[in-house]
């Protein structure tokens, strides 16, 4: 099948992992993910995020697919019920909406800047080196040391069911695909 | 000659589908696509029963199913 450019967005998911090693600051483009998927969904795009533009699925396709990383069985039942599902994204929103707070009290002044990667939301991984100063406010930076370590934690789980199961499996309980979908699924009730 | 029923199979999308559009990319024939990001939807007339969605389905809810041609 012909190639086209947006098969190559593997390559931007890979560097934004590798610049948020070198500075965080460039965790804020990982907001694109988030907005680009929702946009599409409410604006009669469909799921065309996940259908065409995942840099992040495309990753986990090439890497279980072609390099043979993927032992390409079957996902439990469970991962792919509903109540998994709609559980999982609850749950990260939850893990969001307390990043997005501790972002407010480093704005507020009323917390530090803690220059650490939280991996998995339990394991703080020392991520300083990324974090040069910045004219602008430490919240800044630890919205991007949060944002980044949504990203990280995903990734890993990701890759961890790509080993597992089919290359591929994170989309299935993937918090922003089932997102999207509830989405087309109340515009297409509607209609 | 007295005609005999020929059985074919074609897949099947299962209602757990997370419309990831994974299968939409392997068909051969274009014969599977995505009904309004809820879905996916399979164009009977032109699927031949390869299996390849069936196969990358990250959900594994594509199956093949015997139908009469």
């Amino acid at each position: 099948m012909k190639k086209r450019w947006y098969d190559y967005l593997w390559i931007a998911s890979l560097i934004y992992l590798i610049l948020g090693f070198f500075n965080i600051l460039f965790a804020w483009l990982g907001l694109l993910c988030f907005f680009i998927p929702l946009l599409l969904a409410i604006f009669g795009g469909g799921k065309g995020y996940c259908n065409r533009y995942c840099g992040r699925g495309q990753l986990f396709a090439l890497l279980g697919g072609r390099v043979g990383l993927s032992r390409k069985k079957d996902v439990p039942g469970w991962m792919k019920s509903k109540i998994f599902r709609y559980g999982f994204l609850i749950f990260f929103f939850a893990m969001f909406f307390q990043m997005l707070w501790t972002t407010y009290l480093v704005f507020a002044g009323a917390r530090d800047l803690g220059q650490a990667v939280t991996l998995l939301w339990t394991f703080r991984l020392p991520w300083h080196w990324a974090y040069h100063g910045t004219l602008l406010h430490p919240g800044v930076a630890q919205f991007a040391f949060g944002f980044y370590s949504v990203m990280l934690t995903s990734t890993v789980l990701g890759l961890i069911t790509m080993v597992l199961f089919k290359p591929r499996s994170w989309c299935v309980y993937c918090p922003m695909g089932t997102m999207t979908q509830l989405i087309c699924r109340v515009k297409a009730g509607k209609e | 000659m007295e005609k005999t029923a020929v059985k074919r199979k074609k897949a099947a999308v299962a209602d757990l589908c997370v419309a990831c559009g994974c299968c939409v990319k392997v068909c051969p024939l274009q014969a599977i696509s995505i009904w309004k990001g809820v879905k996916a939807r399979v164009d009977e007339s032109r699927c031949v029963g390869c299996g390849r969605c069936a196969r990358e389905c990250p959900a594994s809810v594509i199956s093949l199913k015997e139908v009469q041609a």
